[in-house]
């Protein structure tokens, strides 16, 4: 029988959209890849994260303040169907600053973000007397902090969890080891996998990640996607020592805290390098000096799918209508609004969501 | 001291040389594998977790799981990694000693 979408990638953005369509009772396929895949929904930082995106794009900004505002709910809904806490937490989140310089320059990015934003930009700037009085354990070199309230972070691999079985619990189909090779389009659209089989849908959701950077040209999109690593590190499970979560390092639920994330341009190398873990554990250790003592218990890298801007890209394919490109570097804070408002944009209905500036127009050199 | 543990061990014939564990003297054989002769010397607490408080002994025995932490001179080691040495003093983590057994 045919599906009405078919999503190719399995990962949180995949599992996201196929969770809400299947919430409007769409009949939908996931196509997840395999072990061998770059796979971001398994490494990546865990936060649900508003500041500092889109100082050059409201709309961007706009777009993670509506998925971080929707997030609780999604979390709740997630969890009394599944039975899975995610442990997500929204109290905040600090930019910490070693420096009053660069804490002055982006509190002057935020003032100029937050008038284009109607004001809606909950901010304050933490001096290290208050910001001690926050964190206990912070450091001598940090000068202060930006404290957004929009802020938050949730455990990434629950969040996968919980998504993968509610996905199946709705009557999605999830084939796992699918490598698409080919999506062709006739009536429906027929999907070709590396083991030789194929499946049909209406419509087709490219949400593969790294993956799109082959299959989108097939499907007549430009997918000017880039791989960008970063690595990072967590700690041994400690007792609670930091409140809330920064670029730097937040403490996760379960005790240990993860340090992060280098940003390198490696191409498809998700390895790890001692330069990069040692620079970020320096930075940590600045930041909280009680880490100094803490052991290590993993390390790793893992690839952010990222475009020349570093926004989404939502489109619809120009040669092939029903086929849509879906990806993003940040999945999981924009996981509540491609479960809740995506829907709309893939099924064109008044409640469509206007997502007009993360189509691929933008990418024409003119 | 030897308590009851569901653990043998091997009679190769090493030197049982002191340890202590949370100042409790075990007499372990020299150049064994701590954690298997803590378990075999009856240890079945190694610790307890430092956010639910709930108690931990070795799991995966091949240095995966961090489940049986010690402190060794102020520093977490995981026991399945270290071998026995005589005189070596080990504590429960501090970072979660003064947890009670929460859970039973």
């Amino acid at each position: 029988m045919d599906s009405d979408f078919a999503i190719i990638g399995g990962g949180v953005v995949g599992l996201s959209v196929a969770w809400g369509l299947l919430k409007r009772g769409k009949r939908v396929l996931v196509l997840d890849g395999d072990d061998g895949s770059f796979r971001a929904s398994r490494g990546n930082f865990g936060l649900v994260w508003v500041q500092s995106k889109g100082i050059k794009q409201p709309r961007y900004a706009a777009w993670s303040q509506q998925s971080a505002t929707a997030w609780a709910g999604f979390a709740d809904e997630l969890a009394d169907a599944t039975g899975h806490d995610m442990s997500l937490e929204q109290t905040g989140g600090y930019d910490l600053h070693f420096s009053e310089e660069t804490l002055k320059k982006t509190v002057a990015q935020y003032e100029e973000l937050k008038a284009k934003l109607d004001g809606n930009y909950p901010y304050e700037v933490l001096d290290r007397k208050a910001l001690l009085a926050e964190e206990p354990e912070i450091g001598p070199k940090v000068v202060g902090a930006i404290l957004h309230h929009q802020d938050g972070h949730v455990n990434p691999l629950k969040l996968l969890r919980s998504l993968a079985d509610d996905v199946r619990r709705l009557g999605g189909q999830v084939l796992s080891e699918k490598t698409v090779t080919d999506v062709r389009k006739s009536d429906v659209f027929t999907i070709t996998c590396a083991d030789g089989s194929h499946v049909q849908a209406n419509k087709v959701i490219l949400s593969a990640g790294l993956g799109a950077m082959e299959l989108g040209p097939k499907l007549g999109f430009k997918a000017p996607i880039r791989p960008q690593r970063g690595q990072v590190l967590i700690t041994e499970k400690l007792p609670k020592l930091i409140n809330r979560p920064s670029l730097i390092a937040r403490q996760v639920d379960e005790g240990g805290v993860q340090i992060g994330a280098t940003n390198e341009e490696v191409g498809l190398n998700d390895g790890v390098t001692q330069s990069g873990l040692s620079g970020l554990a320096s930075e940590a250790v600045a930041a909280y000096p009680v880490l100094a003592d803490a052991q290590l218990v993993r390390v790793w890298g893992a690839l952010r799918i990222l475009s020349p801007d570093g926004l989404p890209i939502y489109q619809e394919s120009p040669e092939m209508a029903g086929a849509f490109l879906v990806t993003c570097h940040s999945g999981i804070t924009l996981a509540a609004a491609h479960a809740r408002f995506l829907p709309d944009w893939l099924e064109g209905t008044n409640a469509a969501p206007d997502l007009e500036v993360f189509s691929e127009d933008r990418f024409i050199v003119s | 001291m030897k308590t009851a543990s569901s653990f043998l061990e091997l009679e190769d014939g090493r030197p049982l040389v002191p340890v202590w564990f949370e100042g409790r003297e075990l007499q372990l054989p020299e150049g064994s594998n701590l954690a298997a002769a803590m378990l075999a010397a009856g240890v079945g607490t190694f610790r307890y977790t430092p956010v639910s408080g709930a108690p931990r002994a070795p799991f995966c025995m091949m240095g995966a799981c961090f489940d049986c932490l010690v402190e060794v001179d102020g520093v977490t080691r995981q026991a399945c990694m270290l071998e026995v040495t005589d005189g070596l003093r080990l504590s429960m983590p501090r970072k979660g000693r003064d947890m009670t057994d929460a859970e039973n």
